[in-house]
């Protein structure tokens, strides 16, 4: 399996990406191996949700290729959407649903099957023990926030996740679990993409960054 | 994507019954314009009886084009669309699930209502039973058609103008067959014809729409 362990799970060659008629970023390169954690950094406005967008493939690249473990990805669209993750800046969180519906349509939606207890036991392990049946309106910004990121932690198929912003208005000991999670990930073989302002320790053997302002036009 | 299906059914249901209050506003419409009419006509049976499928029918039509703009809004908002997108599921499929449930919340009430519309306008039994059948096979449509001008002005600024543009002409053939049926079983014609073209334009929405609006989707979260 050595070079299975090697093929990057996602890879994209000069990549280029415009919003409206301004050009954000050209002839980027990036890949993710199994077990990689890869960062893209750079300031406001550089394009890191575009990119991340264009990876899980929301949007269309201007110009580039993508490959999904070494294939381009329109000839195995299946495998690319059933291999990722994505979480956005929008919690994807209904008002009216309590933190429980809420993880069990996510994932039905997602096409994936949800393991009562482990997602129960997820909310609790992630701080909302005693909000679970409390309507998600009713929490703060970073309870559901949390919400969201209890998918992560009540096991996905996904190989590799894509974080937008993933700590924002999370408390000090929600970052730190939240970090555990992906490095926990990461050890087992998956993938991680994240995006953040935030200097937060995650503990993994491996790990690149993509600085976008290196590739601004 | 049976079990999708089913799922996002439920969801939107559930959705629904937790606000109530935006449920009811396509049917209040209805109820108001419809018990208007008499009002502002007059009492005289045999003229209400002669207007009342166009009647009921133009205000079916603009309770779904006032409501169906919503259809994708809340998902938009919040990111769950974005999710939709990219689900291993076809997304037309989760389309189809949020236009059922759709016309289970505000197509279907009008349907059942519509007896009791009928009595304010001296319809027959008969003719009663006409109007509810034209209804009931022309309401998916217009809840279907409406669904792909809901994906197609999704995140515009005055999208609801927009959508009744674009939706408004296809919506012309579904209004003449459905409407035109009580008249014609009034000349004491057959209406056969009438029923079997809103089959027809159910069946092409239902094999066009889903697949249509999902397309708009993608290209509206682009």
């Amino acid at each position: 399996m050595a070079d299975a362990a090697d093929t990057p799970m996602l890879s994209a060659r000069a990549l280029s990406c415009a919003r409206g008629r301004v050009r954000l970023f050209a002839g980027l390169d990036l890949a993710v191996r199994p077990g990689e954690l890869l960062q893209v950094a750079g300031g406001n406005g550089t394009g890191k949700t575009s990119l991340l967008r264009i990876l899980c493939g929301l949007s269309e690249a201007e110009a580039g290729e993508l490959m999904w473990r070494a294939r381009p990805v329109r000839e195995v669209r299946d495998d690319w959407k059933a291999g990722l993750l994505y979480l956005g800046h929008r919690n994807a969180v209904k008002d009216d649903f309590t933190p429980l519906e809420n993880l069990r349509f996510s994932a039905a939606i997602a096409g994936e099957a949800l393991d009562a207890d482990r997602a129960l036991r997820a909310l609790v392990d992630i701080g909302l023990r005693t909000r679970l049946d409390v309507a998600t309106r009713n929490l703060s910004q970073g309870q559901r926030r949390r919400v969201a990121l209890a998918r992560l932690l009540c096991g996905t198929r996904a190989a590799l996740w894509l974080l937008d912003e993933p700590f924002t208005a999370l408390d000090a000991a929600a970052v730190a679990q939240l970090a555990g999670a992906i490095a926990a990930h990461v050890r087992g073989g998956g993938a991680v993409i994240y995006t953040t302002h935030q200097p937060v320790d995650i503990d993994v053997p491996t790990r690149a960054c993509v600085n976008l302002d290196d590739y601004a036009c | 994507m049976l079990s999708v299906f089913a799922t996002v059914l439920r969801r939107d249901l559930l959705l629904a019954w937790r606000r109530r209050a935006d449920v009811l506003t396509a049917l209040g419409f209805f109820l108001l314009v419809t018990s208007l009419f008499p009002l502002g006509v007059g009492p005289e049976p045999e003229q209400l009886a002669q207007i009342a499928a166009g009647v009921m029918w133009v205000a079916a039509l603009l309770a779904t084009l006032l409501s169906v703009t919503r259809l994708f809004e809340s998902d938009e908002a919040d990111g769950t669309l974005e999710q939709m997108l990219l689900s291993v599921e076809p997304l037309a499929v989760i389309v189809l699930a949020k236009v059922c449930a759709y016309w289970l919340l505000t197509g279907l009430p009008l349907v059942l209502i519509a007896p009791l519309i009928a009595l304010q306008f001296s319809l027959s039994p008969q003719e009663t039973g006409i109007v509810c059948a034209t209804l009931l096979i022309g309401t998916p449509t217009l809840s279907l058609l409406g669904a792909v001008g809901a994906a197609l002005t999704l995140g515009l600024r005055g999208g609801g103008a927009l959508i009744a543009l674009l939706v408004l002409p296809l919506y012309v053939p579904v209004l003449i067959f459905g409407a035109g049926a009580v008249d014609r079983w009034r000349a004491g014609l057959d209406v056969d014809g009438n029923f079997a073209l809103l089959g027809a334009c159910l069946l092409v929405s239902l094999a066009v729409a889903p697949l249509a609006s999902a397309a708009a989707l993608r290209i509206a979260q682009d």
